[in-house]
């Protein structure tokens, strides 16, 4: 696993289905392209589901890691269009 | 002339509580229909019918107040647009599906290829009951394979590729039912867990699960008087052409053992699950070809 040096953070623990995605992608449009974000989730369903909805939008996953508070973090790379 | 109700029943001629009235039951497979399917369904509701179509709980269209008069020239009309009549009764009904794959980002396998050639096989095959099949993508069920007589589910049997994972994690979380450990530089899958979901391939980053496309079938659901969630006890299969065995040997089990007027889970209680798992198994296995 390569080095990752993170450049913005998104916390989506505060909103649910499918608001939870739409924030995340919000969040990584704003970033250039191979900037990387730590996007904050709540463990269950949106740790089930946003990394592939992430993967689908064609951005590069490094890592999930377990905050062990109930949330994890999800260290994406972005890519361009 | 005495009505033949059995005959217009077969043909999806639905007798109305309203005397001379029928409503028309569809043939319509994996639930999709042509514009000019639906242009021409069109046309007739609004002709011979009451000018509104009604959707049944198994993607059937029928339409209601057709006059029994009208009856064959309903038909001539309806074929020009491509619309077959339905069928009721005891023999094979609607094959149901979802989008599947080529639509649906959940799906795992083709539905409707799979509907079509059920269709082709065994619509409208007499048997000692009503028979349904139905057929859904992916775990998700949205078609409700269980409760169906013969019902297939799309599944995934997955395999992970250890030079392509990063170890990321996200797999771990993905699974719903914890058959995925990384433990350190060790990622462990727990097989007998395993219920083919696949959300480990869709989910994975880097591509290290693949794959392979696959069926889960059930026998003897049932969803109207009595409830029974059919049977599954075969592992995943992987060939289409063994999958069409089995359903073969289970129609051929149904029709061989059958009582008039029961349905196939009370076949199976009756001549024992333990006999119909061995004849399918050996199915399975291909020591016996059909």
């Amino acid at each position: 696993m390569e080095p990752y040096q993170i450049d913005e953070t998104v916390d989506i623990t505060d909103v649910v289905c499918p608001i939870t995605f739409v924030k995340a992608k919000v969040a990584l449009e704003e970033l250039d392209e191979g900037q990387i974000i730590s996007i904050r989730m709540n463990d269950g369903e949106p740790v089930q589901n946003v990394p592939r909805s992430i993967k689908e939008e064609g951005h590069q996953i490094l890592k999930l890691v377990n905050n062990n508070d109930g949330t994890y973090s999800l260290i994406v790379r972005k890519s361009g269009e | 002339m005495a009505v033949d109700y059995a005959a217009l029943k077969k043909g999806g001629f639905m007798r109305q509580i309203q005397k001379g009235y029928f409503s028309l039951r569809l043939k319509v497979v994996g639930g999709n229909l042509t514009g000019e399917n639906v242009k021409k369904i069109y046309e007739v509701a609004e002709k011979y019918g009451a000018g509104y179509i009604h959707l049944t709980s198994r993607q059937g269209v029928e339409i209601p107040f057709v006059k029994f008069e009208d009856i064959e020239e309903v038909k001539e009309e309806l074929l020009k647009g491509g619309v077959k009549p339905g069928v009721c009764g005891p023999r094979v009904r609607t094959v149901t599906a979802c989008q599947g794959v080529k639509i649906c980002p959940s799906g795992c396998i083709d539905t409707y290829d799979i509907a079509v050639e059920i269709d082709k096989r065994y619509y409208g095959k007499e048997l000692p009951h009503k028979f349904k099949f139905g057929v859904t993508g992916c775990q998700n069920n949205c078609l409700k394979a269980e409760e169906n007589d013969l019902g297939i589910k799309g599944g995934l049997d997955v395999s992970w590729e250890k030079e392509s994972c990063t170890l990321c994690g996200v797999c771990e979380k993905a699974c719903r039912i914890g058959a995925i450990k990384i433990e350190g530089e060790e990622l462990l899958l727990d097989r007998e867990k395993c219920n083919n979901c696949g959300r480990c391939v869709k989910a994975c980053p880097t591509d290290a699960w693949k794959g392979e496309e696959g069926y889960l079938v059930s026998f003897g659901g049932l969803f109207g008087n009595s409830i029974h969630k059919g049977d599954q006890f075969l592992p995943i299969i992987k060939d289409k052409e063994q999958l069409y065995r089995i359903t073969d040997a289970a129609i051929e089990f149904f029709r061989e053992h059958g009582r008039p007027g029961e349905r196939f889970k009370y076949t199976l209680d009756r001549v024992g699950l333990d006999e119909f798992r061995e004849r399918i198994g050996e199915v399975y296995h291909g020591t016996i070809s059909d």
